[in-house]
């Protein structure tokens, strides 16, 4: 069941649009800032919200790698692995996480504080390695100053 | 017509069409995946691929995909080019990167359309070394398999799924290279048309459970044409068997009926022919097993002596029904129709015949611009029709698109743009249907009422005032189809009311006066209700009460077990049923006679829409088992089957032409027959060695042009014969696309059988 | 030098509120585009100013929007600005977005008056969350001011515009990928013709621009098409934002005349190569260019001479590979990331940059054989531009194709030496 606060939230943006579908990526949204993801339950209120079939919206949820179908931590690192990243040493802000954090690509720390993942180009390629952390961008990134940034997110 | 020039020579070609479909239809065969006849072009496999030049100095040329070129008058194009050749070639190497060398564990292989483009584009030697994606199956019922590591990303399920039939519960899900396309969770497919994606899907994602339970290699099956008789629609299809049991039934194309799809009533209720526990393998007099001669004899006692009389089957052919009838008498026989029912049915009957108002195909239908839906669930009472209603909601909003010059084969772009306009369909039943959803208004409404809504229609077409809100809901439907170039008009017997029957076609008549392209169609029970309605001269209520006769025959019945019929039969000497299932009303009989399924005998059936159409035996029917008209043809004077038709033809003029359905018997090509196996058909020699060390005999049909065995001819151009699909290069289905080729150069109007109403 | 684009930009990371905005002249061309022209006569003077489309392609903005059939009042038009800067070494119009936000709406307000639109989209992509706030305080001003909404400058013109933000998918860079993404749906793109003029968003006749371009608009307008080009040091109007990024001293943005050289940018502005870092060749536009090299150092940075030295302008953000950066290793992570975000619809692309990307990775291991050059090789002119629904997988196969051209050497020493040179 949706929340009547999310149900709201995605009537408003179905005002904008000329066909209820089309507010599909606005409802997934939603639905994964209140729960951090999307479960199989929440597609089908979305869907039947949307009078879409559970396949349509689960096509458009699974095609956009930022809408999440498994559960994810508390705060999500997102590290961009771009081709300037790349030149400029993202791989050894990945090892320091990684080993700080004991986990991997993709993966969710024990205590589900933390989960892992990679990210395209964050568009500060002036200022690699870049990462982000929830909606929070970080750049100019040595591994040392990885323990301070991370000690913000509980 | 305009000049195209493929590979230098010129070609005059139709406007309007995509070079694809243009070049299949004059022979030139490009291997394409997405591109479908039905279900248009999009694009996305690339395999499709020619050059097309600029002018004459254009040496290069650019790659373009000729199921999204529309055609132009003095078009370049190159079929052969060396380069594109070699880049069909990579489009299926790197198909080949991810697909799994299945094929001797693929139902598909044998009559795998991937297979047949890997050999048309010349493509051998893989050069991939790493490891290919693999998915987990999902359970989707007891219909489809499902193999999804086969799958190679056509989107012609989806399209089919859901743009095409509207399905619900099938998609797309992930992207890149792991794209999946299934249901949301396990589960059976809820839409009827999800057989068709065995056909649809080039490869062995989606496969025909049943036949998986009895599998048999395609080359292996014989394959006969026959008539679907699970509802009136008429489909056709082609059965396939092996070893006495029917195994699989794939769709046979027939441009006004069914064209490419069927439903699953058609494609997977088979089952019944093969079941042990209920076929009756052997007839039966006073309870004792009986042979042929013992039935005959008994059956020519009890008629010659006493008065008879005669139930037949609107689900049996019209040879099996004229026979019964003329055994007893046509006083004496009676349709297998109550009262209330073949009333309806003997209006519908008189008003095609009275040539007074068109009479329409599903094809007709489908194109048509506007449709309004009086009083039937088309749905469950006639699926295909339903799926062709489903179709004509495009056609107005697709004028708009001949705007800006979009073509109808466009698929993904006319979608776009046509967005969810859709053109008038109106819907009045008494419950709620499928068609409700697609509907511009869907009207609920009880019958009487229903009736009303019809006569005000009609009121208001002759220029009647009526009262205020009634002429409002009539008159917007009437602005929206005479607006319409083309208006269908459906209803039928469901709620068993004449007067809809009447003013549909009354409906149909006054907007063809206003010219518009009108006409009628309406669904009627089974599958041979409209020969009954023309057969027969009185319904079997007739039979009950007082009028109870001593003696009655009841061919193939198919009746709904009500008090009446049982009260009626329990008082009567000597119950002869004619029947190859075990009811409730066999095991009443004291003379039972064991016939044929309809995949065992020949025969025609007569559509909702009048269209003569004959099946033909896929396998003689075992030892003691015959078809029924055969028995009843033993019974006065042993004609053939040919010499039935002419005397049905001389007999019952409305069915004048039934001789011209299908070749007769004696029709050869070239001095041969056509064969039901294909020419790989094998293990003939040994196939039943361990009955009979002797190679058996091919059974001789003596009853028409098809022969038991693979000799004969491999150049049958007669659809109304097409046994089965096998052209050189094309093992598949999608070899219907090159008889496509054929129709339109010899639009044979026996191919698609014969219409008993013209107009 | 003039810098139009980048006028307002403020150091201190704030964006210009429509306070600042307007006290620096902005609005005034909005007003006179909508009180003072005709549609027909906007489109013409940004047709005029020769103002090439800022997101890559490099179409003559104005010509593109004279596609659109205005003539039908009652019709639904929709004007779009491509704010999925998602290109790997892309990062000019983040700038913009957070900076001066204004400068986009009022080049869209413009755009829709000519294009006689009444709904627009500004589409973000996911990440650049600073800029999603900034861009929706400046349209909450906007339609506070007046300069949104119902009957704007007191004329019957109304225009709505709405911040979309998207939810990833490079693809949704593609003009038509994008469309679909605005309408709820997988961005698949969609097969042109019929070209969104035409058919668009949800039918409807529709302009996608990048955000760079549309920031153009309100000085071309104001200041006319001569004054326009003359900015610029060729034929190609106006000014352009240029980045750096990469083993340069000083990597950054900066607003400069379309047609400085690769030389200017590289030694002049971003300060040539770090200490210990030489020279080996660059990406002039982003990810989807091919490389320039050594000789290609004095080629003025338009998108007429890039064409002709073989390479793209694209997005005018220049990837600089270094000596101590192993070619294959760049490549292959190009490769990974343009393998990642294919969308699937097509063949080639679909199946074929997996397989690159794999021969890739292999041959970085030092594993690769000579046949693995050939099927890269192969690859190349395998996912031409017309052999592929789109331009994703051309795009890719460019720093690739370029690679094999100048870098092969080093391709052939990971086969022959059985290791990637570059690794300790």
């Amino acid at each position: 069941m949706l929340t009547e606060h999310e149900i709201k939230e995605i009537e408003k943006e179905i005002a904008l649009y000329p066909v209820k579908s089309a507010a599909c990526i606005e409802a997934l949204k939603i639905v994964q800032q209140h729960r951090g993801w999307v479960a199989d339950e929440q597609i089908k209120d979305i869907a039947q919200l949307l009078d879409m079939s559970y396949e349509e919206v689960d096509g458009v949820a699974t095609f956009y790698n930022m809408i999440f179908r498994k559960p994810v931590g508390r705060n999500v690192i997102y590290v961009c692995n771009s081709v300037t990243c790349y030149m400029m040493g993202y791989e050894s802000i990945y090892q320091k996480l990684s080993q700080k954090l004991g986990i991997q690509w993709g993966e969710t720390t024990s205590d589900g504080r933390f989960t892992l993942l990679p990210n395209p180009c964050l568009g500060d390629c002036d200022h690699a390695p870049a990462m982000m952390i929830n909606s929070d961008h970080y750049n100019r990134l040595t591994p040392d100053k990885l323990d301070e940034i991370l000690e913000k997110y509980k | 017509m305009i000049t195209i020039y493929i590979d230098g020579k010129p070609y005059q070609v139709e406007e309007g069409e995509n070079l694809l479909r243009t070049c299949i239809k004059l022979g030139i065969d490009i291997p394409y995946f997405c591109y479908h006849p039905a279900l248009g072009s999009v694009g996305a496999c690339r395999l499709c691929a020619v050059k097309r030049y600029r002018d004459a100095n254009d040496k290069n040329g650019r790659i373009v995909m000729s199921c999204m070129e529309p055609v132009s008058d003095g078009m370049m194009v190159s079929v052969n080019d060396e380069e594109v050749k070699n880049f069909r070639a990579a489009i299926i190497e790197s198909l080949m990167t991810n697909h799994p060398h299945d094929c001797p564990i693929c139902d598909e292989g044998g009559e795998c359309h991937l297979q047949d483009m890997v050999v048309k584009t010349g493509h051998t030697y893989r050069r991939f070394e790493f490891k290919k994606r693999t998915f987990k199956n999902q359970y989707l019922g007891p219909y489809i398999h499902h193999e999804m590591n086969r799958c190679i990303q056509c989107y012609r399920c989806v399209r089919f799924y859901t743009d095409y039939a509207g399905g619900k519960d099938f998609g797309v899900t992930g992207a890149h290279n792991k794209l999946y396309f299934g249901r949301f969770e396990d589960g059976p497919f809820e839409s009827i048309f999800s057989g068709n994606l065995v056909e649809v899907c080039p490869t062995g994602v989606f496969t025909d459970k049943t036949l998986r339970s009895h599998y048999t290699r395609k080359w292996d099956l014989t394959h006969a044409p026959s008539i679907c008789n699970q509802c009136s629609a008429g489909c056709n299809i082609i059965f396939g068997e092996r070893y006495g049991q029917v195994r699989r039934v794939l769709n046979r194309y027939n441009e006004a009926v069914n064209g490419f799809f069927i439903c699953d009533r058609g494609r997977f209720n088979y089952e019944y022919i093969n079941n042990k526990d209920t076929r009756i393998t052997q007839s039966y007099v006073l309870g004792n097993p009986a042979d042929s001669a013992t039935v005959l004899n008994t059956l020519r006692n009890v008629i010659a002596t006493n008065k008879v009389a005669a139930i037949g089957s609107s689900n049996s052919s019209v040879e099996a029904n004229y026979l019964l009838q003329q055994l007893v008498g046509k006083e004496n026989f009676y349709a297998d129709v109550v009262a209330e029912d073949w009333e309806v049915l003997k209006t519908i009957k008189s008003i095609l015949e009275s040539n007074t108002v068109k009479v329409l195909s599903i094809k007709d239908i489908e194109k048509a611009e506007g449709v309004i839906v009086l009083g039937e669930d088309i749905y469950q009472t006639s699926p295909r029709l339903a799926l062709a209603i489903r179709q004509s909601i495009r056609n107005k909003p697709l004028r708009k698109a001949q705007k800006i010059n979009l073509p109808a084969w466009h698929a993904n772009a006319v979608k776009t743009f046509i967005g969810h306009d859709r053109g008038p369909l109106f819907v009045a039943h008494t419950e709620a249907n499928w068609l409700d959803e697609i509907s511009e208004k869907t009207f609920r409404k009880n019958t009487s009422e229903i009736e009303q809504f019809a006569q005000a229609i009609v009121d208001h077409l002759e220029g009647k005032t009526l009262p205020q809100d009634t002429a409002q809901e009539v008159k917007y439907i009437i602005d929206a189809l005479t607006d319409c170039r083309s208006v269908a008009i459906v209803s039928g017997t469901c709620l068993k009311s004449k007067k809809i029957v009447e003013l549909s076609a009354k409906i149909a008549s006054l907007l063809q006066s206003r010219n518009i392209e009108s006409g009628i169609y309406y669904v009627v029970p089974k599958s041979n209700s409209m020969g009954m309605a023309i057969l027969a001269e009185q319904s079997m209520d007739k039979l009950f009460g007082s009028s109870t006769p001593e003696n009655i025959i009841l061919l193939e019945p198919d009746l709904v077990f009500t008090d009446a019929i049982k009260s009626m039969l329990a008082s009567c000497k000597n119950i002869i049923v004619l029947h190859h299932s075990r009811t409730a009303i066999t095991e009443m009989a004291n003379i039972l006679v064991a016939t044929g399924t309809i995949a065992e005998s020949e025969g025609t059936l007569i559509n909702a829409e009048g269209r003569m159409q004959r099946y033909f035996s896929v396998m003689p029917p075992q030892e003691n088992v015959v078809a029924a008209w055969k028995w009843l043809s033993s019974l006065l004077g042993n004609n053939t089957f040919d010499e039935i038709l002419i005397k049905i033809s001389s007999d019952i003029p409305l069915l004048r032409r039934i001789t011209e359905v299908a070749p007769d018997a004696s029709y050869r090509v070239n001095g041969m027959k056509i064969p039901r196996q294909t020419p790989r058909f094998s293990g003939r020699t040994s196939m039943l060695a361990h009955k009979n060390v002797h190679e058996p005999k091919p059974v001789d049909d003596k009853n028409s042009p098809l022969s038991f065995s693979m000799e004969g001819t491999q150049k049958n151009s007669e659809l109304g014969l097409m046994s089965f699909y096998l052209m050189p290069g094309w093992h598949s289905v999608q070899a219907t696309n090159k008889l496509l080729r054929e129709l339109d150069q010899v639009l044979n109007a026996r191919s698609a059988g014969i219409r008993i109403w013209n107009s | 030098m003039e810098r139009p684009l980048t006028q307002n930009i403020k150091a201190d990371g704030t964006y210009c509120t429509i306070d600042e905005y307007r006290r620096n002249g902005g609005y005034e061309a909005a007003r006179k585009a909508v009180q003072e022209m005709e549609s027909q006569q906007i489109t013409q003077t940004v047709k005029d100013a020769n103002l090439l489309g800022r997101g890559g392609a490099g179409f003559n903005t104005g010509m593109k929007w004279s596609f659109v059939n205005i003539s039908n009042p009652n019709e639904q038009r929709y004007v779009i600005a491509n704010g999925d800067e998602m290109e790997p070494g892309t990062f000019k119009d983040r700038l913009l977005l957070e900076g001066d936000p204004h400068q986009l709406i009022e080049g869209m307000i413009i755009a829709a008056k000519a294009l006689k639109a009444s709904q627009g989209f500004i589409f973000v992509r996911w990440a650049y969350k600073k800029a999603h706030q900034t861009i929706q305080k400046a349209l909450d001003e906007a339609y506070q001011a007046g300069f949104l909404g119902k009957n704007i400058f007191g004329s019957n013109f109304s225009f709505d515009l709405h911040l979309h933000t998207s939810v990833g998918r490079y693809i949704c860079g593609e003009e038509t990928a994008l469309i679909n993404s605005l309408e709820g749906k997988r961005a698949n793109p969609r097969a042109k013709p019929p070209f969104p003029q035409i058919s668009g968003l949800f039918g409807k006749p529709t302009i996608v621009n990048n955000v760079e371009t549309y920031c153009n608009i309100p000085h071309i307008i104001k200041n006319g098409p001569v004054w326009y080009k003359a900015l610029s040091r060729s034929s190609e109007g106006g000014t352009k934002l240029y980045g750096v990024s990469g083993r340069v001293k000083n990597p950054g943005l900066w607003e400069l005349p379309l047609g400085v050289t690769v030389r200017e940018l590289l030694f002049d502005y971003a300060g040539g190569m770090q200490e210990g870092y030489k020279f080996r060749g660059l990406l002039p536009g982003g990810a989807s260019t091919d490389f320039l090299v050594e000789e290609h150092l004095d080629t003025p940075m338009d998108f007429a001479s890039v064409a002709k030295a073989g390479s793209r302008l694209g997005t005018g953000t220049m990837i600089v590979l270094d000596d101590q950066t192993c070619p294959v290793a760049f490549v292959h992570n190009l490769i990974r990331f343009f393998a990642n975000e294919s969308c699937g619809w097509c063949t080639p692309c679909r199946e074929g940059l997996p397989w690159v990307e794999k021969i890739l990775e292999k041959i970085e291991r030092g594993e690769g054989t000579e046949k693995d050059i050939d099927i890269l090789r192969f690859h190349t002119k395998y996912l031409a531009p017309g052999n592929t629904f789109c331009a994703l997988a051309p795009g890719a196969m460019e720093p690739l194709q370029s690679a094999l051209k100048y870098f092969i050497d080093d391709f052939n020493r990971h086969i022959h030496e059985k290791k990637c040179p570059w690794k300790k």
